[in-house]
């Protein structure tokens, strides 16, 4: 098998399985739990032959272009230490899929599970494979977001919810600091490419902007490695089922942020801010996770601060910044690992099987689960740092680097003092956690009658403590050349010669273990009792990341907005608008006041008195509008009308037939809609508010004041634009390449169908959406009550039929509608067909599909009014919704059918046909996309138009009094 | 011409002003009806006010200057729809607006506070 498909093999497998798993049926565990272990194993098989190409220190990659230009491309790249990951993530997670197929209760939906499972492991090995800084980041992202959903996977308990947002608002803001870091690096490296950026570590590290990229790097990955200060996040991330935790705080999602510092330790590290910064939080955190540690009575509590503890100690190493100690840390976190996923899980076959993880209530469980035991000793004992175990052997390099630092003279001496501490606390909790589960009384109150967990519960466990015992026996043959390829590929040149031997004699490294192995246990032996009595850790109990994290987020999620909505006037409509009308004007006066010259050629136009006289009417009947609009709704209505068709026929004027067609058109399409709409619009009686009313005359007078200045200035600048002989502007272009490029004499028709086609696109969707919109809120439509009965002008005409003896009800609607209704009748066929001709004109005269399309649906609507919905639809199946479906997929399918020719979306066509009779007709793939335009526009309109007037037909339900609407009642509609 | 247009965009945002500021729905609606005008207007004429000019381009005459600009005249196309789009919107929240609230204020209630 070629690399480049093993590595896609690798990424994507877990990602296909995932979304497979997804479809099983809920009680599919064993298929479910087959599916996860064996992709973990497949893409671990092909992890291990990679092997060979990687060991002697070679890099393996695959580049898939995606978009070049702006150097993003998928890169899958592996080199020694991004395959000991592979190993960690594929190897742990097979076993972590075999333990969780029998810890997961059949009736939990397992399917799910292991899909979180799967993809969670997709996106870590996309992490670690990842050869460009964006694309590390974004599987980055998505490690925080199925980690999120891994760790509620009990979304029932709220402790559950609780900890999984907190971990994914910690973890993943962390990650957007981490992507403006890399952004940062990249813009100083000018590439994304994650190997590029390894080769250019001097530049980035006398780069200016080398503090602020380090300090967001470093912040996205101690939030993930649960570095302190944001460590707070991880022991509430236990409440996930322990195979996550396993997984997670073992060899994964924690240990992203180790592997980042690993990955830029040659770029970043060696400068005294790095040293500092991720010295100090390295420090910080292993002993006070380990202090912590010390004080929990939660199996899973102790695990969680020993992981935080141990995090740190990698952390620190890094910080030091010589070569042996990243060395080291390499190693540690590949120990790390296997000790603390073996005791996770054996904590979880302990919470299994004796149905509590309370220390304080477990004891002398060896009787029962001697094998559980056992192993569970061993792993503790490798997490404790006895010798002959893996973990021992990298804590000694520890100490080695630790009395080795030169902190500056006064400070030589912390990081031994510290390590000392730290790994005293950590004797005496693997101490506690040992003796106070399997040894000493048999509680009589256990839940549960404890015995062996399954076989395939323990060999998972079994697997990775064997692994603790031969690398701490055997380390040479056994990992030696994996962590001498992974330290290879990190440090390069720099790999510094060290031995990996159980014995070195008598080093000073080899008394500091014997020092903190003696005081940890006589630690343990003095203050047993005193520990097990403590709820929470003394001297820094009240210091609860906990409760600071959520005043945090309180702040920032309630107090700050509430403080916004007070400083910010109003929930009112009118301050809000009256705010923007006044920075839209005051934004408009420094921009004029900033350039002059816009106005400087003042000079009188010559005035059409024709002209004059139409704005003259245009201007009153905008003007009555404005003040009718209150109490004479209609009047108002039609008055704008009039401005609406003063302004249409300055479109004609000036040159623009295509605006003045369709203004006109939309013109009519509107004053029938709003008209439909006034029906359910009770009027308003007016009255003479009395003088009391001071504040309202003040608002009105205050609002008149401020639309004549804001009028008055857009006249002036309007005036002044005008006056402004027009540059050399892209419009020559359009007007030079309309026919010889798109085919079309009328060049704003060519503009909207083939050069801007995509606005048009977008224009005509919106307009899809907000006919749905519509007629979706008509659906439940309920009038105000003064409007629910018969309007006063229907009453009067039934009353009049009602009381003639020769007349039934509707008589006089039918009769007085009869002649204009036998005109429409005959004119529809007569609409269609112009509306039809505006359609085909459009590519060379003023016209096109828009027009079209409203023709064509006022064409409906005049039908509707003269024989009545019933009679329409009896007759004529209008379907306004597979219109606009139907226009939507034209016009979308036109655009796409260019790609197959190998143009860019939405290229036009076009050529001319000779046909027969019709002579030589210009045909355009154009034209088809304004076909879908057409079709868009006549059911978009229609299906507004219609869902209004059918609101007469339904007998709409008043409105509850109560201003709710209840909810789930039958539509009713027809 | 030039006059005569400007101060006609300033008749009609001045009204459409004072309208939007109103707290009836319908004055709203109608206000912004007569915005959408005055900024139609506006748009258009920033391409400069062409009389008789050639709206479709004749066979063998390419030279732009007689031909009347279409950019503006497409992008007030285009605003034309969606202000038509933005007003049936509107329309169909006020009228559930006053059947939901009883009452046609902006705000779903009658201005209490002085």
């Amino acid at each position: 098998m070629p690399y480049d498909v093993m590595l896609i093999t690798i990424v994507g497998l877990p990602f296909a399985a995932s979304l497979a798993a997804l479809f099983m049926r809920a009680n599919a565990r064993n298929l479910a739990a087959w599916l996860a272990t064996g992709v973990a194993l497949v893409t671990l098989l092909l992890a291990v032959l990679v092997y060979p190409s990687i060991a002697g220190g070679g890099v393996v990659r695959h580049v898939v272009s995606w978009v070049p230009s702006l150097g993003l491309d998928l890169t899958l790249r592996v080199d020694g230490f991004t395959w000991l990951f592979l190993i960690l993530i594929c190897g742990i997670g097979a076993l972590v899929g075999i333990y969780a197929r029998y810890y997961m209760s059949p009736d939990d939906p397992v399917p799910r599970f292991f899909s979180f499972l799967l993809a969670f492991m997709g996106s870590m090995l996309g992490i670690v494979m990842a050869g460009n800084v964006i694309q590390l980041v974004f599987f980055w992202e998505l490690t925080s977001l199925f980690s999120f959903l891994l760790i509620g996977y009990w979304h029932h308990g709220a402790a559950a919810r609780d900890g999984a947002r907190m971990a994914l608002i910690v973890t993943s803001a962390g990650g957007l600091c981490l992507l403006a870091g890399l952004l940062i690096v990249g813009r100083i490296v000018g590439s994304y490419d994650l190997d590029v950026i390894l080769a250019s570590g001097d530049l980035i590290r006398t780069h200016r902007l080398y503090e602020p990229a380090l300090v967001l790097i470093l912040l996205g990955a101690f939030t993930k490695s649960a570095q302190f200060p944001f460590h707070f996040w991880l022991p509430h991330a236990m409440s996930a089922p322990t195979p996550v935790s396993a997984y997670l705080h073992s060899a994964t999602m924690v240990k992203a942020g180790v592997f980042l510092l690993v990955r830029f330790w040659p770029v970043l590290s060696g400068t005294p801010e790095w040293f500092w910064l991720v010295g100090s939080a390295g420090l910080l955190t292993l002993v006070l996770g380990a202090y912590f540690a010390m004080f929990q009575q939660d199996l899973k509590g102790i695990l969680a601060y020993s992981t935080i503890s141990h995090l740190g100690l990698i952390t620190l190493l890094l910080g030091m910044g010589s070569p042996l100690a990243c060395v080291a840390a390499i190693f540690h976190i590949v120990n790390h690992a296997t000790f603390k996923a073996s005791l996770f899980m054996a904590a979880g076959a302990i919470d299994h099987e004796a149905g509590t993880r309370d220390l304080r209530r477990l004891g002398g469980l060896r009787h029962f689960m001697p094998v559980t035991a056992t192993l569970a000793i061993i792993a503790s004992a490798a997490m404790a740092g006895v010798p002959l175990l893996n973990g021992f052997l990298s804590k000694e390099m520890f100490f080695e680097e630790a009395l080795g630092a030169r902190w500056g003279s006064a400070l030589d001496v912390v990081p031994t003092l510290a390590a000392v501490l730290a790994s005293a606390f950590g004797v005496t909790y693997a101490l506690r956690l040992v003796v106070g589960v399997f040894f000493g009384p048999v509680p009589d109150n256990l839940p549960k009658r404890p015995h062996e967990p399954p076989r395939w519960m323990l060999l998972p466990i079994g697997f990775l403590v064997a692994a603790c015992l031969l690398v701490g026996m055997f380390p040479a043959p056994v990992i030696g050349p994996f962590l001498q390829a992974a330290s290879i590929s990190v440090l390069g040149a720099q790999t510094p010669t060290y031995s990996l031997a159980v014995w070195h004699g008598f080093t000073p490294a080899l008394l500091m273990s014997i020092v903190t192995l003696a005081a940890g246990t006589l630690l343990y032996l003095t203050r047993r009792g005193w520990l097990a009595r403590q709820d929470r850790a003394p001297l820094t109990g009240g210091l609860n990341g906990k409760a600071i994290f959520e005043r945090l987020l309180h702040l920032l999620a309630k107090t700050a907005p509430r403080w916004l909505e007070r400083r910010f006037p109003s929930r009112r409509l009118q301050p809000q608008l009256l705010m923007i009308i006044l920075a839209a004007a005051l934004a408009a006066a420094l921009a004029v006041g900033n350039s002059p010259a816009a106005l400087e050629p003042l000079r009188w136009s010559s005035i059409d008195p024709a002209f004059a006289l139409l704005w003259v009417l245009g201007g009153a009947c905008a003007a009555g509008a404005a003040v009718l609009a209150k109490f004479h709704r209609l009047a108002a209505l039609i008055l704008t009308g009039g401005a609406g068709l003063v302004s249409c026929i300055s479109f004609v004027w000036l040159s623009a037939p295509d605006l003045a067609a369709t203004q006109l058109l939309v013109e009519v399409v509107t004053t029938i809609l709003i008209l439909l709409g006034l029906r359910w619009l009770p009027r308003r009686i007016e009255v003479q508010t009395p003088a009391s009313d001071r504040l309202a005359r003040f608002r009105r007078r205050r609002d008149m004041v401020i639309a004549i200045t804001v009028g008055l200035g857009l006249a002036t600048l309007a005036y002044g634009v005008m006056m402004h002989p027009v540059e050399d502007s892209i419009s020559r272009f359009f007007l030079e390449r309309a026919y010889s490029e798109g085919g079309g004499r009328n060049v704003v028709n060519v503009l909207l169908v083939d050069f801007r086609a995509f606005d048009t696109l977008g224009e005509i969707t919106v307009l899809a959406i907000v006919a749905l919109t519509v007629f979706a809120l008509l659906r439940r439509f309920r009038p105000s009550a003064e409007s629910v009965g018969a309007p006063a002008q229907q009453r009067y005409q039934n009353a009049m039929d009602e009381r003639a003896p020769d007349r039934s009800v509707g008589h006089t609607l039918t009769s007085y509608l009869m002649i204009p209704g036998l005109i429409i009748q005959l004119m529809f066929p007569v609409i269609l067909l112009f509306g039809l001709h505006l359609f085909l004109r459009g590519h060379d005269l003023p016209g096109g599909g828009f027009a079209a399309g409203i023709t064509i649906s006022v064409g409906l609507i005049l039908l509707y009014m003269a024989g009545g919905a019933r009679w329409v639809e009896s007759r004529l199946r209008v379907a306004p919704v597979r219109w606009i479906g139907l226009g939507l997929l034209t016009a979308a399918g036109t655009g796409l059918g260019s790609l197959l020719f190998g143009y860019p979306f939405l290229t036009a066509y076009f050529r001319y046909l000779d046909l027969p009779i019709f002579g030589r007709v210009p045909l355009a793939t154009a034209v088809l996309f304004d076909l879908g335009v057409l079709m868009l526009v006549v059911g978009a309109t229609s299906l507004i138009l219609i869902a209004l007037a059918h609101q007469s037909l339904r007998r709409p339900r008043p409105a509850a009094p109560s201003a709710e609407t209840r909810p789930s009642e039958p539509a009713g509609d027809r | 011409m030039e006059l005569v247009l400007a101060a006609a965009i300033g008749v009609l945002s001045a009204s459409g002003i004072w309208l939007i500021l109103r707290p009836r729905t319908f004055q709203v609606i109608i206000g912004l009806t007569l915005i959408s005008y005055a900024v139609n207007l506006f748009i258009f004429s920033t391409g400069g006010l062409r009389v008789g000019a050639d709206p479709v381009l004749k066979a063998g005459a390419t030279d732009p200057g007689r031909y009347a600009d279409p950019l503006p005249q497409a992008l007030v196309l285009t605003a034309i729809v969606i202000s038509f789009a933005t007003t049936a919107l509107f329309l169909v929240v006020l009228l559930a607006s006053r059947g939901l609230t009883g009452v046609d204020h902006v705000d779903g209630e009658e201005d209490e506070t002085p």
